[in-house]
């Protein structure tokens, strides 16, 4: 229970269903942003979680997890930018803290089930189960999910996936829970204020160092202020104008440089992707797929190839080239079937063989 | 439920409740009205300062109400060096101290004063080498509590008094929210000039407290306003409230020797039955002198947290180190000064008995924590808690 609306909600529909629920709050964090307004481990965010906990009539518990979240996710996020990657720290998040160090407290505390705010939804069938999109499309977070597998799903419960945002906020209403009306809180909950380039100012100084802004011909066209503050695929905020609209397209950790170029080259055919996971093991060696890059982002067609854990991703379209380090998930209809780490992209027309897309910087 | 955190608060004794309850509504005027309802108030008000001075050995106008513990030790610490010559700025504390004392002496050292913490030994008591040594000309306060919160070891107050009014023309203040209701507590015989009380650890209400302040020693208050307590602690006294503490302190007090005793043969036999039953525990404070009814335990491998949340699905509340509302989660500050490695810390176990424990099950509670312990053993987390 974070002191959100979501969290607050699961827990009252866990009770509702019959369960014997214990609400758990993760105490992440123990620097600055612990003060956040907005953060989930603010003072305040435990008293509204441990006062709906007891308007639902439930035990209430903080555990503390700050060390587990400072040695993964933080450290991740931090190495990630120093490599010129852009991380998805939600998904680490999940991986190792919520979904691992978490669910390993739920199995030792003999819980059932472990439920959590996210909006997605499981079933099973046929002895399997699988991960599905949430009802609402515009809330889904299946996509920060996509590392679960069967162990996970057993225990695994979303119970808000089944419904909608203002839903949601009914049900809260409905039964008096103060977190009804909170807003949705968009930062990174470890990053203070919200300001994410002091935050990575400071955590990656060497990725904060002015270098050259050039083309893929080596053309130097303005001066960037470090490239851990720039994303592939971002278009604002370059700060040079040559009249066309330019992007980022590869950023060179190794040499402190920002590769910018126009739409022609913005777009790919094919990306490799790393320690690729699937819910209930890989459908075929090969298979069609939609495949999404971005959170909340389209979901486009494309052909998954696997090898060994990684795998290559081939667009039926050209597609705007996504960000290495972020995540891409690959659905069939509303199941989620797996996923991995973006690493390097192409603009091959035919897709490369087994292995060749990783020769390219990638982490 | 099987209640064991006596030392977090004690329900309300019968008679607490039956003394206050005259206070809420017959008797509900401001003690400082002259009229009779006033008047009653008061006289309610000057009779629960006869009962708590009694209780502490020392005299009615030497104890001044406040609204609980932490009150107490605020007024103590910022208003004794208040009141002290700015050119003596040297304030000794412990480093086992509450966070009351603690936090307090922190803040006088951000204002410029310069404060010693001194260090303990195995068992949590202080060093009294440590504190000749530290004494200086400059030493205007020295806080050391009688009975610590988390392991319930009791300090040589009488020699650290001793020791400072040889040395230093330093005042002498005791955390003493720990000693009071659980054993005897004489301030005149301790020597302290000044002592810190909570009501709610002796079957009194939450929100009382006191402060003993020996006569002639200056303090400046730290509530401005109508001039209450003898102008040391503003604001209408919470009349009811400190009826409560009075009786509560005259109950305790009558009670102490006998129920310690008790407590102390109820305390060792659980302290053996967990050693013998479950493997790897070490006992905190266990070979010094401690109140009867604190036994604070270490479990090797399993995190406190996990160990509350298992213990209360069972019905039995207890807890981690200190019960303080931060909710701060980091290994006791008391353990950590105690030598206690950060990893066996984050595995401590806080069991405090009082009046209402001396039918306790003992077998029954050691099967309910040997089951527990062997489950969270059981279990590797992905993450094992390490020194941070």
């Amino acid at each position: 229970m974070s002191g959100g609306v979501d969290s607050s909600v699961a827990a009252a529909l866990m009770k509702e269903d019959g369960y014997d629920v214990t609400g758990i709050m993760l105490k992440l964090w123990k620097g600055e942003a612990a003060n956040n307004e907005s953060g989930c481990c603010s003072l305040d965010a435990a008293e509204d979680a441990r006062r709906v906990a007891q308007v639902l009539d439930i035990p209430f518990y903080v555990l503390n997890f700050a060390d587990e979240f400072s040695s993964t996710v933080v450290d991740h996020f931090t190495r990630q930018y120093a490599a010129g990657l852009t991380p998805n720290p939600c998904v680490e998040c999940n991986r190792s803290i919520k979904f691992a160090a978490l669910l390993d407290r739920a199995r030792m505390y003999e819980a059932d089930v472990l439920a959590t705010g996210h909006y997605a939804r499981t079933d099973c069938v046929d002895g399997r189960y699988r991960l599905l999109r949430a009802r609402e499309p515009g809330k889904d977070q299946s996509y920060v999910l996509y590392m679960l597998g069967q162990e996970e799903l057993e225990l695994a419960r979303f119970p808000v996936g089944r419904y909608s945002k203002p839903e949601i906020r009914r049900i809260a209403a409905s039964l008096g829970l103060r977190t009804a009306g909170k807003p949705e809180s968009q930062d990174l909950c470890f990053v203070p204020n919200g300001n994410t380039h002091a935050f990575i100012a400071q955590k990656v100084p060497e990725g904060s160092v002015p270098g050259p802004i050039v083309t893929s011909e080596g053309r130097k066209l303005g001066t960037h202020k470090g490239f851990a503050h720039y994303t592939v695929g971002q278009r604002k905020g370059l700060g040079i104008g040559v009249g066309l609209p330019l992007y980022v397209t590869e950023i060179r950790s190794s040499d402190n440089t920002v590769v910018v170029a126009g739409s022609g080259e913005m777009h790919v055919d094919h990306i490799s992707v790393e320690e690729v996971s699937f819910v209930a093991g890989p459908p075929e060696p090969e298979f069609r797929a939609d495949v999404m890059t971005r959170y909340r982002g389209p979901q486009v067609s494309a052909v998954v190839r696997v090898d060994g854990d990684g795998a290559t991703v081939t667009f039926e379209t050209p597609q705007p080239r996504p960000a290495p380090g972020q995540t891409a998930v690959f659905y069939r209809g509303e199941e989620v079937l797996g996923g991995g780490t973006i690493g390097s992209v192409g603009r091959r027309k035919e897709p490369s063989p087994p292995g060749d897309g990783r020769q390219e910087p990638a982490a | 439920m099987v209640y064991l955190d006596y030392a977090a608060t004690t329900p309300m004794m019968d008679e607490v409740i039956a003394a206050m309850l005259p206070y809420q509504q017959q008797y509900f005027g401001n003690p400082s009205s002259v009229y009779a309802a006033g008047r009653e108030a008061k006289k309610g008000l000057e009779e629960a300062r006869e009962k708590v001075a009694a209780a502490i050995g020392a005299q009615p106008a030497e104890v001044v109400f406040t609204a609980g513990g932490t009150e107490a030790d605020n007024l103590a610490l910022k208003g004794a060096v208040a009141k002290a010559d700015p050119r003596r700025r040297h304030v000794i504390t412990t480093s086992i101290e509450h966070h009351a004392v603690l936090h307090s002496a922190e803040w006088l050292e951000r204002q410029g004063c310069r404060v010693t913490f001194l260090p303990v030994d195995n068992n949590g008591i202080l060093n009294l080498d440590a504190l000749k040594a530290s004494l200086s000309p400059e030493t205007s306060l020295v806080s050391v509590m009688l009975a610590n919160n988390e392991v319930g070891t009791i300090q040589p107050l009488r020699e650290v008094v001793e020791i400072v009014k040889e040395h230093s023309r330093a005042v002498v203040h005791t955390d003493a929210v720990q000693g009071l209701g659980k054993i005897p507590v004489d301030v005149e015989a301790l020597g302290v000039d000044m002592a810190a009380f909570a009501a709610h650890k002796l079957g009194g209400p939450k929100g009382v407290g006191a402060l003993y302040l020996r006569r002639k020693t200056a303090i400046a208050p730290q509530l401005h306003g109508g001039g209450q307590e003898r102008q040391l602690r503003s604001g209408t006294p919470n009349v009811a409230g400190i009826v409560g503490f009075g009786t509560a302190a005259e109950v305790s007090a009558s009670e102490v020797a006998g129920q310690g005793v008790k407590l102390a043969e109820l305390r060792d036999r659980l302290q053996d039955r967990i050693v013998h039953a479950i493997p790897d525990v070490s006992v905190n404070g266990g070979d010094g002198p401690r109140v009867p009814g604190t036994l604070s335990v270490c479990i090797q491998g399993v995190e406190g947290e996990s160990l509350l949340l298992m213990l209360d699905s069972r019905g039995v509340a207890a807890s981690s180190g200190s019960a303080c509302a931060s909710g701060s989660l980091e290994p006791s500050h008391v353990l950590m000064a105690m030598g206690v490695a950060p990893e066996t810390a984050h595995g401590s176990l806080r069991l405090s008995m009082g009046r209402g424990s001396l039918g306790l099950d003992v077998d029954a509670l050691v099967e309910t924590l040997s089951q527990v312990v062997a489950r969270l053993r059981s279990i590797a987390p992905r993450f094992a808690k390490s020194a941070s």
